[in-house]
């Protein structure tokens, strides 16, 4: 079994040849590493990738807009990834964002993944009809799990899921007030040697 | 009293980095602080009569276990190499995560001599190999089977019985990436597993030559002498593989040399300095010129080294001995400004070194803290702007701004991966071919193009406006952001011109490793030793933390 440390080494070390600046190929790496941390099929994907890149004809996408269009074979999912996750601070304030044609999305995935840490919230993010919900860059749920290379994806969007419970007030409540079968009730003196008692905050 | 920490400006500099040595800091001193309560044990030791077969050594506390196995080969003379593309080894070493089974031994058996062409697996550590100094080891052995103890005089002038060629760990080859293991509080300080495999193969080499003697002549043999043992390390030879390590790890290199800082500065500010911590401090320092007396090496640029910094030290022994008064307030600051003012670089880190032994209590500390989660750092916050990047870059880089790359005294050389080997090389671009596949190490050099190019731009601009299209430099746009963060985390210096030292790097490294006697070979490798005179682990449980002066 080969071990993340070889895996980012050597997607950063194709990566370059493949013709992306240092810097890029570094975020490649450690992309790649966190598809396969997460069982994904990173190291297949991009393989495939960088042996088709020559023949393709790339839209390089630089500003990320609301709705993006490819007007080629499709997004590099590297350049338009990284592009995302540098500008995922401007981009959760919009409701969705839209790609038309993506060339190797789960190449474009682990920079989502990346940018819900960024900004703290999660991502529902659907590559045509696989759904993932990205968690803060510490786990992804989905409802897929095959290992294959996946090409092109014609629809893909993502959605910043602000911070909101899962539950309701009730449901709180109720676990609560449980929870506080937990303490014990305070008698006077007990109250009195408590820290903060018998001093105001006015001074 | 509050000692500023030194400027970054000065001590980043290569030279100021190639003068550090070993001190309580070092990586093999605080493995032996940390493992001295294990329980030490030989599992395994089954050679022939030539020496050639399988060993096991294990350290051991509660239900952890880590197992040196050891397999030891017959090597033709003609096939014994020290370059790092050898194939074959005398003894090659791996340190296994618990107790070996039959069939992992089996495993390793086949996988392990193999080294870089081997696979290992998430339950291996480290990974190493060696080769004898035949000339000692054969004396050694021909000694002991006569029933004399060997030549000291030649142990001493070689230092130990084997060196290796490389120590493997952090997932290469196979090997247990370090997630799988990083919690884990008795590894805590840097390299600890590496100094652990390297420390329990010194063991090996003794129990070997006493075996072949043995089974030379059974009723005469007599066993080395432990205080020879003792006197012996396990050699090492350094290439330029460990340079690119440095720069490659930005936040590690920060803590490494934060740590030194620190206490430094907490040294500095010690108000009254004990006549104990005097003491401790005088004898170090005066036991520790033996180092440096011994220290035997056919580099010229090492001889004047070693030179001048014999003959600084004598005079800060002079100085200390009489005309300096430790009983005043704030010695040690007063001792390292009159160094500052009058001794080479050289001296003025060995004595620094000198002035930690006395401070445990400042040094243990630090040690926990040597180690770095650099993922945490690797995001670029693009949200900042131009105009403050350009500003960290102006205060955090004040003298590589200075540098003319258009010169090309300045451009001398590039760095690359060998293709036969996959090591880094150093060479001269206008000699050599394969400038363009650089590696991303000429920091300096990039961070001038970054500014001029930064100047350009309008200042309100986001680094991720910037980077949409500018991404040429984003790996050095990352550094600019951690280095404004950890302070020492860059080499403030250049790293391709015509003067570079690429040994600065490497003696930056061995120095935290706690290797004694560099012995520069050329100024691209050098020969070390390690552990020399450190106890030996029957002995660890109340060893002398001063080993290194005695």
């Amino acid at each position: 079994m080969r071990s993340l440390s070889e895996i980012e080494t050597v997607s950063k070390r194709s990566s370059r040849a493949a013709g992306y600046s240092w810097g890029i190929a570094e975020e490649v790496a450690k992309n790649i590493r966190l598809l396969e941390i997460f069982n994904l099929p990173g190291i297949k994907n991009l393989n495939s990738f960088f042996k088709k890149k020559k023949s393709l004809s790339l839209d390089m996408i630089s500003i990320i807009n609301q709705d993006n269009i490819a007007n080629r074979d499709g997004y590099c999912p590297i350049i338009a990834g990284v592009n995302v996750l540098d500008q995922i601070k401007t981009l959760e304030k919009l409701n969705q964002i839209n790609f038309k044609k993506v060339l190797y999305p789960l190449l474009f995935l682990p920079f989502i993944s990346r940018a819900t840490a960024v900004i703290g919230k999660r991502i529902f993010l659907k590559i045509d009809d696989k759904e993932f919900l990205l968690n803060f860059n510490n786990n992804i749920y989905s409802n897929y799990a095959k290992n294959e290379i996946i090409e092109t994806a014609d629809n893909i969007y993502f959605k910043v899921i602000e911070n909101r419970d899962s539950f309701n007030i009730e449901e709180w409540n109720e676990l609560y007030k449980l929870s506080e079968e937990t303490f014990v009730e305070e008698n006077e003196s007990l109250k009195q040697g408590g820290a903060g008692a018998g001093l105001t905050d006015n001074d | 009293m509050n000692i500023e920490l030194r400027d970054p400006n000065v001590v980043m500099k290569l030279s100021r980095l190639g003068s550090f040595h070993q001190s309580k800091l070092s990586f093999l001193r605080s493995f032996l602080n940390e493992f001295k309560d294990w329980d030490y044990k030989r599992d395994l030791f089954e050679l022939n009569e030539k020496g050639y077969g399988t060993a096991v050594y294990s350290f051991k506390k509660k239900n952890r276990v880590y197992s040196l196995i050891c397999f030891a080969n017959e090597l033709d003379e003609s096939e014994r190499s020290d370059r790092v593309i050898a194939t074959k080894w005398d003894a090659a070493f791996t340190l296994h995560d618990g107790v070996p089974t039959k069939q992992d031994i089996e495993r390793l058996r086949n996988e392990v001599p193999k080294q870089e062409f081997g696979r290992l697996s998430f339950k291996e550590l480290t990974l190493s190999r060696a080769n004898k100094s035949v000339r000692v080891f054969n004396h050694v052995v021909e000694s002991l089977s006569e029933g004399k103890q060997p030549d000291k005089n030649l142990l001493n002038s070689v230092g130990y019985l084997y060196r290796t060629t490389a120590v493997y760990g952090s997932g290469k080859f196979g090997l247990a990436d370090r997630f799988r293991i990083k919690d884990r509080e008795e590894i805590y300080g840097p390299f600890r597993l590496e100094m652990m495999l390297v420390y329990l193969v010194r063991q090996f080499t003794f129990d070997q030559v006493n075996h072949v003697a043995k089974t030379k002549n059974p009723k005469k043999a007599v066993k080395l002498d432990e205080n020879i043992c003792k006197s012996l390390g396990i050699g090492n030879s350094t290439g330029l593989g460990m340079a690119p390590f440095i720069v490659n790890h930005p936040t590690l290199l920060n803590n490494w040399i934060s740590a030194r800082e620190i206490a430094l500065k907490k040294i500095r500010e010690i108000k009254k300095v004990s006549k104990k911590e005097q003491n401790i401090f005088l004898e170090c320092l005066k036991k520790s010129i033996k180092n440096i007396t011994s220290w035997n090496t056919e580099s010229e640029y090492q001889i004047n080294k070693i030179k001048s910094l014999l003959e600084d030290l004598n005079r800060v022994i002079l100085f200390l001995d009489q005309n300096f008064d430790f009983d005043q307030d704030y010695a040690f600051n007063e001792l390292y400004s009159h160094l500052e003012k009058r001794y080479c670089e050289e001296c003025i880190e060995y004595v620094v070194s000198m002035m930690m032994e006395p401070y445990n209590d400042i040094i243990s500390p630090l040690i926990k803290e040597m180690s770095s989660e650099e993922e945490n750092y690797f995001n670029i916050p693009t949200d900042r702007t131009v105009e403050e990047l350009k500003k960290i870059i102006e205060i955090k880089y004040p003298d590589i701004l200075k540098i003319d790359f258009s010169k090309d005294e300045n451009n001398l050389n590039f760095w690359f991966i060998s293709k036969n080997k996959e090591e880094p090389r150093l060479a001269n671009r206008f000699d050599e071919m394969g400038a363009e596949l650089e590696q991303p190490l000429a920091i300096a050099r990039d961070i001038k193009r970054l500014h001029e190019l930064l100047l350009k731009i309008n200042n309100d601009w986001t680094i991720a406006k910037f980077l949409s299209t500018n991404n040429e430099l984003r790996h050095v746009v990352r550094r600019v952001f951690i280095v404004e963060k950890f302070p020492y985390s860059e080499i403030q210096d250049n790293t391709i011109g015509k003067t570079i030292m690429p040994i600065d790097m490497l003696r930056l490294k061995l120095s935290f490793f706690g290797a004694l006697k560099f012995d520069p070979r050329s100024d691209k490798w050098l020969r070390i030793c390690m552990f020399q005179g450190a106890p030996l682990p029957e002995k660890l449980k109340n060893y002398d933390e001063h080993w290194v002066y005695n």
